[in-house]
């Protein structure tokens, strides 16, 4: 990997002495206020998500049981300007989405126009069958995306993965700025910053508006796999938040093609099921036949256009890797202009001169298995052993059609407490953009995460990464004025 | 509400009230076995608290040697393969308040998760300094608890953690009356004799009943008088009288918001008039024994009609 620095959130390409336009004020907090009082303020913020709960648990290491994710008191910040140029391109890129999974499951215009070829669609593990040729309530397939973003440059923004099932970390957005309010509130005092507290309430107004046709009153519940989940957290934070009711499979059955949940006054009408299990588990009589997690006879209300299913089952299609590739593509075709967000050079192994290049470069090139998550099925060339990419080499050549594999980017970073004091550290962006029936609606945040330790590019909690607030600044004419703080009191 | 949720309301009430009876039960059983003369004595008042939560021998079996404090304060408090050790009280009241969060106040559930990590991983309850200590922390805990439920919003999930927490005293205070009378005194120990009286006073110690005691009798202890106030005395919260009265109100106010009235009204109900109509001195002709035998088999029936009426899964 090229010895380059990365370019830097705060400083830019600068030494650390002069911050970026608009970075001014978070620049001098951040050189005013000592280094022993962040690690203060941070150790109670972590004190304080320990004893409210909010874990996550590690699949596979029983050992650990519930972790908190790391929390780093220093913020990351967007101008005004810098938000609006992304919330124009992820507004694009889900509107492509949702008109690429109502195509794929309907007319397929896009495979007979040759645009994306038939097999990466119709031979791919996610390509759900009982989806096909259901239009669900409003036509809307991923009501709620999480796009991760990286970010090279000052103008350079690449969309790494569009999250388009059932993304997670909203919760973390939410309760990072909460902890940065009580810890940082001088912060605040200085910068306009635009809240995000209303999320719950866009997020649940987005649920009532895809509610079938007819329901005047819906009820709307979140279908958790249970409080084994390692995003139990969350899916409980959100129901609340929502005054929605949090179930699991058991508490709902289905009769004559409605859902119902169990309740002690007896059997209540369930209209929009915010689900956070995956397809494979949601109706064992059409998917998994031994799971237990979901609804027997789920899929036969959903059908019936009884229930609406956010997101829609099938949606895993449009954030598989091998669909990812053909992005820029896809956005082009629905919606008549270039991606305003562009895709990470991505080199799709099922191409003979891609693979070649890939094997080739191996040691340069992250390698990702389309069907993976959460960092696993992954090669990071420049920091894995000869070991670790011979073996990647034998698998790529055996099934080339399951691999991908992306240039080493320089992500930018952000200035992080670390043991030896604050220093640069690697970050991602996971913004969360809700599709209801009329409108399409992105609260001023998202999700930051930071790999923690010095030169890695890993962020993913289950990989020891951790999380940052998210700071949006708002545009100068939206900022209060002194005027408006001047409300003196009576004596 | 849910009717899984219900269910693991109610049974947060009951693990968290059978957590703070057993943790009275260590102390009182503590300062009565300080009191004891001889080794013996000592461990033969530990192997009654092993008794009255159901893991110590049956009546008439000799004693098993190792109940000493230090074994019985670890198996009470500690042990996870105890299914109703403190310990796994809290994990479980904590598992279900984890699955029902939604239903509790954020002071609720952070009570109930301050309580389970405050023990913690702790596998030994150390000497008797530490065991105190180890105590204060649990009673601590389960006050911040009871405040934190205090102040919740009065609907459903409320009532249900009451309810809860009223069967399950009730069931307590039965066994704890029940052990003592068969099982604490020694064969040779005259009734109303010192070690005698030192133990009724560790009975209400651990109904936290003590001044309860002097207020209502104005006398010395007297077995029958205690036997009275705990099964009898509606104003003390620990007796099976209260516990009953409780229960029937618990399940009125559900009933009447839910329109949900069935079987356990019935039970209750019955229950509580048959306490009404009897006194202390019938329960001592018919047997005290049997009599809290029974209570409790009730108090079991109830509790699943209570399943049932609620469609707990």
């Amino acid at each position: 990997m090229a010895a380059r620095k990365a370019f830097d959130e705060l400083w830019g390409q600068g030494s650390g002495e002069t911050p970026r336009p608009g970075f001014e004020q978070l620049g001098e907090w951040l050189k005013n206020t000592p280094v022993t009082e962040l690690a203060r303020r941070q150790a109670m913020a972590e004190a304080a998500f320990r004893s409210l709960g909010i874990t996550f648990s590690v699949y596979g290491d029983e050992q650990a049981g519930e972790r908190i994710i790391p929390f780093d008191i220093v913020p990351r910040m967007f101008t005004a300007a810098e938000w609006d140029k992304l919330s124009l391109g992820l507004e694009q890129r889900v509107r492509a989405l949702n008109a690429f999974v109502a195509d794929v499951y309907g007319p397929r215009h896009i495979l007979k126009d040759k645009v994306v070829p038939e097999d990466v669609i119709l031979g791919n593990p996610q390509f759900c069958i009982p989806a096909n040729a259901i239009v669900p309530p409003h036509g809307i397939y991923t009501h709620i995306c999480g796009i991760d973003i990286v970010r090279t440059g000052a103008d350079d923004f690449f969309v790494l993965e569009d999250n388009a099932r059932t993304p997670s970390g909203v919760s973390y957005m939410l309760e990072n700025r909460e902890a940065m309010l009580r810890l940082c509130p001088e912060l605040f005092a200085q910068l306009a910053v635009q809240p995000i507290d209303t999320y719950p309430d866009l997020l649940r107004d987005m649920l009532y508006s895809v509610a079938p046709r007819g329901s005047q009153e819906p009820t709307c519940v979140l279908l958790t796999p249970g409080h084994y989940n390692s995003a139990f957290y969350e899916h409980s934070f959100l129901a609340d938040s929502m005054g929605i009711e949090l179930v699991e499979g058991r508490d709902l059955e289905v009769a004559d093609d409605i859902v119902y949940m169990r309740t002690i006054e007896g059997r209540v009408r369930v209209d929009v099921i915010y689900r956070r299990i995956d397809d494979a588990f949601l109706d064992p009589l059409v998917f998994n036949p031994d799971s237990g997690l979901g609804v027997p006879g789920l899929m036969s209300a959903y059908r019936a256009g009884n229930v609406t299913i956010v997101n829609a089952p099938g949606t895993g299609i449009a954030d598989d890797k091998a669909v990812y590739s053909f992005m820029p593509e896809i956005v082009r075709y629905y919606m008549g202009t270039d991606a305003l967000l562009p895709n990470v050079e991505t080199f799709r192994c099922r191409e003979p001169q891609a693979l070649r290049y890939t094997l080739e470069n191996l040691e340069k090139l992250v390698v990702k298995l389309v069907d993976g998550s959460g960092g696993y099925g992954m090669l990071v060339g420049p920091t894995a052993s000869r070991q670790e990419i011979d073996d990647f080499r034998t698998a790529l050549m055996a099934e080339p059609q399951r691999y991908i594999a992306q240039p080493t980017l320089a992500l930018s970073t952000v200035p992080t407490l670390a043991e030896k004091g604050i220093t640069p550290r690697h970050v991602d962006f996971r913004p969360f953009i809700l599709s209801g029936a009329d409108r399409v609606t992105i609260v001023p945040g998202g999700l930051t995460r930071v790999a923690l330790a010095e030169g890695s590019l890993v962020v993913n909690s289950s990989q020891g990464g951790g999380t940052k607030d998210s700071l949006i600044i708002a545009a100068p004419e939206l900022q209060p004025t002194e005027e408006q703080h001047a409300l003196p009191y009576s004596r | 509400m849910l009717s899984r949720t219900a269910a693991n309301l109610y049974w947060i009430g009951r693990y968290m009230e059978r957590a703070e009876f057993t943790t009275r039960l260590i102390e009182a059983t503590l300062r009565l076995s300080s009191l004891s003369y001889g080794i013996d004595a000592a461990n033969a008042t530990w192997e009654s608290a092993l008794a009255v939560v159901g893991r110590g021998p049956a009546p008439g079996d000799t004693a098993q040697p190792g109940a000493t404090a230090f074994n019985v304060c670890k198996a009470l408090a500690l042990d996870l393969d105890n299914p109703n050790s403190i310990r796994s009280c809290l994990s479980r009241a904590r598992d279900n308040a984890r699955s029902a969060r939604n239903a509790l106040s954020s002071e609720v559930w952070e009570a109930i998760n301050r309580a389970w990590l405050d023990v913690g991983d702790r596998t030994s309850p150390g000497g008797i300094q530490n065991t105190l200590s180890l105590i204060d922390t649990l009673k601590a805990n389960s006050r911040g608890f009871e405040g934190a439920l205090a102040r919740m919003l009065r609907h459903e999930g409320f009532w249900f953690m009451r309810l809860g927490s009223a069967i399950e005293r009730g069931d307590n205070s039965a066994r704890l009356l029940d052990v003592k009378y068969y099982l604490l005194l020694p064969k040779e120990q005259k009734v109303g004799g010192v070690l005698d009286r030192d133990q009724w006073t560790a009975i209400l110690q651990t109904v936290s009943a003590r001044n309860a005691y002097r207020l209502f009798y104005h006398d010395t202890l007297k077995p029958w008088l205690v036997a009275d106030l705990l099964i009898f005395k509606s104003e003390l919260p620990r007796s099976i009288a209260g516990a009953s009265t409780e229960v029937v109100d618990l399940l009125a106010e559900i009933g009447g918001r839910t329109g949900r009235q069935g079987e356990a009204d019935r039970l209750a109900r019955l229950r509580h008039s048959r306490l009404t109509e009897t006194n202390i001195g019938e329960v001592f002709r018919s047997g005290l024994h049997e009599f809290l035998r029974d209570y409790i088999e009730e108090n079991a029936a109830l509790d699943t009609a209570i399943s049932h009426q609620f469609r707990f899964p």
